[in-house]
């Protein structure tokens, strides 16, 4: 067991855990912030991404030991209530079916139009690979990337 | 006007009155609705409740609360099944807060998700709760204005007396009309005065999807609660033997570690603890990542059975049964033998699929808190009232003792009707005397299925010198299942038929797996239909309507025994061929056709591609559908684009196999689920509108389309595609 102060959603929290503990049952376990999922465990899923400093990671890679001062976002801190672009773009289009997988889609999302506000179908296709839907979601999440862009173009 | 009976139990509708009054009702709390929720929405919440049947309750306001009965697994049955009862009940859509139901057979009837038939089979129930709702507001208003019933009209939940000018919401009236006779009778609205059914309304859940709202069975909290995880075997045919947890023990956070036993000698099981293995490991903790460790550390020894089964031996277990005569035929019109002896042009050819995993997004869980004389459950299940009643024997209480709660499901596929986690958990809480979760790695998950059988199909047909159709043969075998409908398409439409089928018993645990059998005899069969076109020298879509002519013309045998009407099948391949201008020159891109019955629907698709390399590019799906009315169209085109999606990465990418009874596939690293890249560009999807009562749709637009898919890749490469997955036929990796 280890102590260790992190930055989750704006907040710093302090945790004792076990430093080879892997943020996503930090944040699912410890914290209580289960909008993370757990699909794979093993980084091929996608289910559990989180923001680390704005980009998209696999919080079941991440040992809580490796964030150190990076700030971490996870689905319940992409915005104040449910307003962020992208979220809205998911609400418009009604992307999900079992929705299990769609925190993880969404943060994927989101971390793609920080970095690129304006992709094409093939860079949405690329950013989004890791992400599995079982439900078949796909062909709406591609959709619903471009609503989101389309009204950040907009406003 | 429709008037029906209405059928409550009324005996245990007063009972859940008298509990509601105490602002409960059949222990679900309303407040967990109002999580989400903004302040402002907070603020309209009624001050009181009036309970009209175990379906709704109505506030003082005017909001109302539906319960949706069934389970939801991603069908988006808790937006559509309240919207059947909220049209009746002809209140406003945005006034209706919907909650999950609690598992009570009582009230509700058949809170089973499987078969596509959620709505179809409550179709009747969901309306007459409405009406009957409806029926005693207009009874309250009567009573209370002193004016005839009759006159008395609603719109929008406000009840209005034209001729006096007296009106009131249904808030007002609510009190009154919950203490209103239940009808013997209620008249049902004319569907052409439907305002929410057949309209798009976005799922109830959105909101707390779209913000990590705690809503999966994985999700669930509660006070005192322990992790726990099992180890199952490591082959299928192997036997618990011992146990040694020493150093598991003493890892930090692990509270226990022992040998369980969830199916005890004696006790009486379900159909739906297929796959449930008897004796198991479990491990308790604190945490999912503590426990994960230490089930590293446990080692257990295993019974090794004398006989283990692989892959390879069902190929040839399989394909040895199709060699094999069947003992007698599942149905046989005419002279198959003869008429295909005598045949102008033939054409034999073999099908395969392998077995699948259901490898739903969230691994099994359950939350289990047993005590001496008390068991409440909660999570993931698509079969709460069959787990009940294992319940009841294994931990031998009476049910009314046994509380299921279900939780919304990341994915069900029919994996979930198998609830043998549900009774693991309750063993083992029981054990350590503490609520627990159970939860399943992903290998867990992956590695003790229920999986979709292996199959294999023989077709063989004949065409007489005007290359008509005469001769048709099918001979189906699977592991544990026997695969054919022979009652289904072409039967009926051949003179000479002939349908056999056989099955393998198999230790590998086999089950449910979205729409069962169809998802491999429909793709078989429309890929050997296409072949047998072309021999005939057709068009594919013209050769089976040709057909479809003669099942409605001169239908073969008893048309009664087909299972399928043939005016239907024929409209939703007419509509695609129109949709898709099938008939248009389309440059490099190929085109398949498909289409096919099941779960009381009909589909019919159109599928266009272009070949990257080894893989198919799908770059468009039309898709017809005939379900008769559809609830919610915006989800109902949601469940056919997943169907189409679901199919088509399957059949092209996805297979579990076995050696020595131990699967080879334990994660997505090895097992190939269809990805973003992977998926249609495009799908349409068209509704017939038809007006006929609804039928399935979490389930019929997967079958057909892997025989639009072989057919399309048949179309670009000249090469026929047999066994699936097709990525590793070598004429497409070559
Ligand atoms: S759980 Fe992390 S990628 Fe699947
Ligand atoms: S919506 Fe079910 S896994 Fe994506």
């Amino acid at each position: 067991m280890a102590n260790f102060s992190i930055k989750i959603n704006g907040k710093t929290q302090e945790l004792e855990v076990d430093g080879s503990t892997p943020m996503l049952w930090v944040l699912r376990d410890h914290l209580n912030l289960v909008g993370t999922k757990y699909g794979c465990g093993i980084a091929q899923c996608g289910a559990c991404t989180i923001h680390l400093d704005g980009n998209a990671v696999r919080s079941c890679q991440l040992p809580v030991s490796a964030v150190g001062e990076k700030e971490i976002t996870t689905i319940e801190g992409l915005s104040e209530n449910g307003d962020h672009p992208v979220q809205k773009a998911w609400l418009e289009e009604d992307v999900y079916q079992c929705g299990y997988c769609q925190a993880g889609q969404i943060m994927s999302a989101s971390a793609l139009l920080n970095r690129n506000p304006n992709p094409s179908d093939s860079e949405i296709e690329d950013a989004m690979n890791g992400n599995i839907c079982r439900c078949g979601t796909y062909t709406r999440i591609k959709k619903a990337i471009k609503t989101a862009v389309a009204s950040d173009n907009a406003s | 006007m429709t008037l029906i009976k209405t059928s409550f139990n009324r005996r245990s509708f007063l009972k859940s009155t008298t509990l509601a009054s105490g602002g409960m009702l059949l222990g679900f709390s309303w407040l967990a609705s109002c999580k989400g929720k903004t302040e402002a929405e907070l603020m309209q919440m009624p001050k009181e409740w009036f309970d009209i049947n175990g379906f709704l309750k109505i506030g003082d306001n005017g909001i109302v609360t539906i319960m949706s009965p069934n389970p939801e697994i991603g069908q988006n049955v808790k937006t559509a099944m309240p919207m059947i009862v909220a049209e009746e009940l002809d209140i406003a859509w945005k006034d209706v807060i919907v909650e999950q139901a609690p598992l009570n057979t009582d009230i509700f009837k058949r809170q089973l998700a499987g078969g596509s038939q959620s709505i179809r089979a409550g179709w009747q129930s969901l309306r007459m709760a409405g009406a009957t709702a409806r029926h005693m507001l207009i009874a309250a208003a009567a009573e209370a204005w002193q004016v005839p019933a009759k006159e008395i009209t609603t719109s929008n939940g406000v009840l209005t007396h034209e001729a006096s000018g007296k009106s009131a919401n249904y808030g007002e009236m609510a009190s009154a009309a919950s203490l209103m006779e239940i009808p013997e009778e209620v008249e049902l609205k004319d569907p052409k005065d439907f305002h929410i059914i057949s309209t798009d309304r976005k799922n109830v859940d959105g909101l707390k999807i779209v913000t990590g709202k705690p809503l999966f069975g994985l999700d669930q909290k509660e006070e005192g609660m322990l992790t726990a995880m099992i180890i199952h075997p490591p082959a299928f045919g192997y036997t618990f033997k011992s146990l040694d947890a020493e150093s598991a023990k003493a890892m930090p956070g692990i509270k226990d570690v022992f040998p369980i036993d969830v199916y005890p000698e004696g006790v009486e099981k379900q159909w739906s603890d297929g796959g449930g293995i008897a004796k198991l490991v479990a491990v308790v903790g604190e945490s999912t990542w503590q426990c994960m460790q230490a089930k590293k550390e446990v080692k257990v020894t295993w019974e090794k059975p004398d006989k283990l089964e692989s892959t390879a031996t069902y190929e040839e277990a399989l394909t040895e049964l199709l060699d094999t005569p069947a003992k007698a035929p599942a149905r046989k019109d005419g002279d198959f033998e003869k008429a295909f002896k005598g045949a102008a042009k033939v054409i034999e050819r073999t099908y395969s699929a392998p077995f699948l995993s259901h490898n739903t997004m969230e691994p099994m869980n359950f939350f289990a808190d047993v005590t001496a004389d008390k068991a409440i459950l909660k999570g993931p299940i698509q079969t709460p009232e069959f787990l009940e009643k294992t319940l009841a024997s294994v931990l031998n209480m009476p049910v009314e003792n046994i509380d299921i709660m279900m939780t919304r499901m990341g994915g069900g596929f029919g994996r979930r009707l198998y609830g043998h986690f549900g009774v693991e958990a309750a063993v083992i809480s029981k054990k350590v005397q503490a609520p627990i979760k159970l939860v399943y790695t992903r290998e867990d998950d992956m590695t003790q299925g229920t999986y979709r059988p292996a199959y294999k199909v023989r077709f063989k047909a004949g065409l007489d010198n005007d290359n008509n159709l005469i001769a048709w043969y099918v001979k189906g075998v699977g592991t544990n299942d026997d695969l054919i409908f022979e009652n289904r398409f072409p039967a009926g439409a051949v003179p000479n038929y002939l349908a056999e089928k056989d099955m393998l018993q198999t230790q590998i645990t086999t089950g449910a797996w979205r729409a069962p059998r169809s998802n491999f005899i429909a793709g078989a069969e429309q890929a050997f239909m296409d072949e047998v076109a072309e021999m005939a020298g057709k068009d594919p879509i013209d050769f089976r309507l040709e057909l479809f002519e003669k099942a409605i013309t001169a239908p073969v045998g008893d048309p009664k025994t087909n299972d399928y009407d043939p005016e239907r099948y024929a409209g939703v391949l007419k509509l695609v061929k129109e949709k898709s201008n099938w008939n248009q020159n389309n440059g490099d891109k190929a085109r398949g056709v498909s289409a096919y019955y099941c779960h009381n629907s009909y589909v019919a698709q159109v599928l266009e591609l272009t070949m990257d390399r080894n893989k198919p590019k799908v770059d468009k799906v039309w898709c017809a559908v005939d379900c008769g009315i559809v609830i919610n169209p915006i989800s109902a085109r949601n469940q056919i684009e997943g169907g189409i999606i679901d199919g088509i990465g399957h059949a092209t990418y996805s297979q579990m196999t076995f050696k020595d009874g131990a699967p080879q596939q334990e994660n997505f690293d090895s097992y190939h689920l269809i990805r973003n890249q992977e998926a249609p560009k495009e799908i349409e999807t068209f509704f017939v509108d038809n007006g006929i009562d609804p039928t399935g749709l979490g389930e019929p637009s997967l079958p057909p389309i892997i025989g639009a898919l072989a057919n399309a890749m048949y179309k670009a490469t000249g090469k026929r595609f047999y066994n699936q997955p097709f990525i590793l036929e070598k004429e497409v990796v070559g």
